[in-house]
Parts: C-alpha cells; sequence; structure tokens
C-alpha cells in the first residue's frame, strides 16, 4: 500500500519561503496569484494490507517524525 | 566539571565548543559520537552547532531521533544541565525538552555576523555571572533561527523568566526577538548565537565566556 503525505505549514504561520514563490510568480507576469505557501511530499511504500492499521501507523509516523505539529499540519491519504 | 559534547554526522561546532570548555573548565569534555549512547556520567552535556544529518527533513529532525539524544533526553529530564547552541537549540526544539520550533530567517538569508543581544534572566546557572539587562555581543551563523510558539508560549516563557536571552535589533524574524530559552526547570538552555566563538579576545571578544563561568561555578 502506497501513503501520500503532505505538510504544510499552519494557518498563521509565516511561511517565507511561500511569499518568496508568490513574489516571484507576480514579477514573471504570473497574475492572480494571490498567496503561495509551501510544503513537504513524502511517499511511503508500506508493508502493510489492513488499510485502518495503515492508517493508524502512518499518523503516528506524522507525529513522530514526518511533521513538526508546533508548526505544520499533515495530510493523508492511501492507496 | 566533567562535560560531554555530543558529536553528530554533520556536527561543525563540536571542536570549537570542547575547546572553549577546556579553556575555561580546565578539563577535556568528553567527545560522545552519536552511536557511543551508553557514555559515562557528565556533570554537562552540550548540543553543538552544525548540519546535523545535513538538516534533512526539518533541522534537528533527525539527531532529535537518535540514540544518543535518548540518553541525553533522559539525563537532562533527570536535570543534568544541558545546552544547545544553534543546531543544538533546533535539536532540543525537536525533543520537545525545550518549546516552540525554529523556522526558515523570515528574510531567508543565512544570517552571519556578531549580533547584540541582551541577557533577560540572570538568575539560571547558564547566565549568572552577567548583570541583568547587560548587552553582550555574541556571532550567529545560521538559516533556520526564526524562533516561533504560540502566543500562549511566549507569554509563559516571557512570565516565567524562561527567555534569557533576546537580539536588540531583529535578524531573523524570531518572535519577541528570542534568541535563547530555558526549560522551566532551568537546567536547559538552547540558544542560536554562538558563546563558545567568542572567549578570549583573540576570537574578538569575551562576552561567551560568563555563560561558561556561571554554569562551571554553579557546577563546582
Amino acid at each position: 500500500m502506497k501513503a501520500r503525505i503532505h505538510v504544510t505549514l499552519k494557518n498563521g504561520v509565516l511561511d517565507p519561503q511561500g511569499k518568496a514563490i508568490e513574489h516571484a510568480l507576480g514579477n514573471m507576469g504570473f497574475d492572480g496569484v494571490n498567496e503561495a505557501r509551501q510544503g513537504k511530499f513524502i511517499e511511503l511504500e508500506l508493508a502493510e494490507t489492513d488499510r485502518e492499521k495503515a492508517e493508524t501507523a502512518v499518523d503516528e509516523m506524522c507525529r513522530k517524525l514526518l511533521a513538526n505539529t508546533v508548526i505544520e499540519n499533515y495530510s493523508i491519504e492511501l492507496e | 566539571m566533567k562535560s560531554a559534547v555530543i558529536v553528530f554526522p554533520g556536527s561543525n561546532c563540536d571542536r570549537d565548543m570542547a575547546v572553549a570548555l577546556e579553556k575555561i573548565t580546565g578539563t577535556k569534555p568528553l567527545m560522545v559520537w552519536h552511536q557511543d549512547y551508553d557514555f559515562e556520567t557528565v556533570d554537562f552535556i552540550a548540543l553543538p552547532g552544525g548540519f546535523s544529518y545535513g538538516d534533512y527533513l526539518r533541522c534537528g529532525a533527525m539527531s532529535a531521533r537518535s540514540h544518543v539524544m535518548k540518553e541525553v533526553i533522559k539525563r537532562a529530564n533527570d536535570g543534568v544541565p544541558t545546552l544547545g547552541i544553534c543546531n543544538g537549540f533546533q535539536i532540543l526544539t525537536e525533543t520537545g525538552l525545550l518549546p516552540g520550533a525554529l523556522m526558515r530567517n523570515a528574510n531567508l538569508h543565512f544570517v552571519c555576523k556578531d549580533v547584540a543581544m541582551t541577557v533577560e534572566n540572570t538568575d539560571t546557572l547558564f547566565t549568572k555571572d552577567y548583570a541583568g539587562g547587560e548587552e553582550i555581543i555574541i556571532p550567529v551563523a545560521h538559516h533556520d533561527g526564526n524562533y516561533f510558539a504560540d502566543d500562549d508560549t511566549l507569554d509563559r516563557l516571557e512570565g516565567e523568566g524562561q527567555v534569557a536571552f533576546k537580539y536588540t535589533s531583529d535578524i531573523n524574524g524570531a518572535q519577541r526577538q528570542i534568541a535563547g530559552i530555558t526549560n522551566a526547570r532551568g537546567n536547559i538552555l538552547g540558544m542560536m548565537p554562538h558563546p563558545e566563538r567568542m572567549i578570549e579576545p583573540a576570537l574578538g571578544g569575551s562576552d561567551g565566556r560568563k555563560l561558561f563561568t556561571s554554569l562551571m561555578n554553579t557546577l563546582n
């Protein structure tokens, strides 16, 4: 089973890299980008075949390592 | 005073820390490679600056979960004085021993220069040789020193005297210009500036020296 994890900065946490991307897009002439936020994408290949167990395990991985929950949110997709 | 300096792959201020500790305390510190986590009892543990594990995932994230840190966390929780400088501070926040997180500098620049900061609390084992509100010059060299915590945490840190140092100007976007904090018990200090690089005039100044003498005078 594959797990796809998105890690993003929480709302309210300043994202300087996102801001720089937003400005660069504006400078390149791409109008209408109101905001850019940068995050991480992590893909895991899991041995687990039970969906519920996989979700529990990946959630724990996110809380304990993949995301820093002081500043980041995460979302998990299983396939 | 017997010290240990923890060395991770990618640490690069471990030797500066060792020189400072030996010159000031008179005793060579134990250099503990991250895999040698069963190290002897020491009076003080230092987590040096650098780019441990290449800053993979997040600065300090990998080191915080290493075997040696399990031992450091245990000893720090038992009350052993523990100091994290720069990457060491990032590791301490990643372990949860210190609150908050260190994010990319707000202006995205790597900042490498001597900065002025004030000693906010002299009632800690790391700062008691300084005068209250004393302004000192200490170098910084970091890309991710932008201290972040939510407002409640920041209020608590300031209210409880856990903010040890503040920059006198905004150098990296850190909330409330925080440069260094302690835990509630006061035995753990994390800071972005490098006091070990400012211990004698030949290095450009000695403002960092009192941090180590404070510690030594408390422990001896």
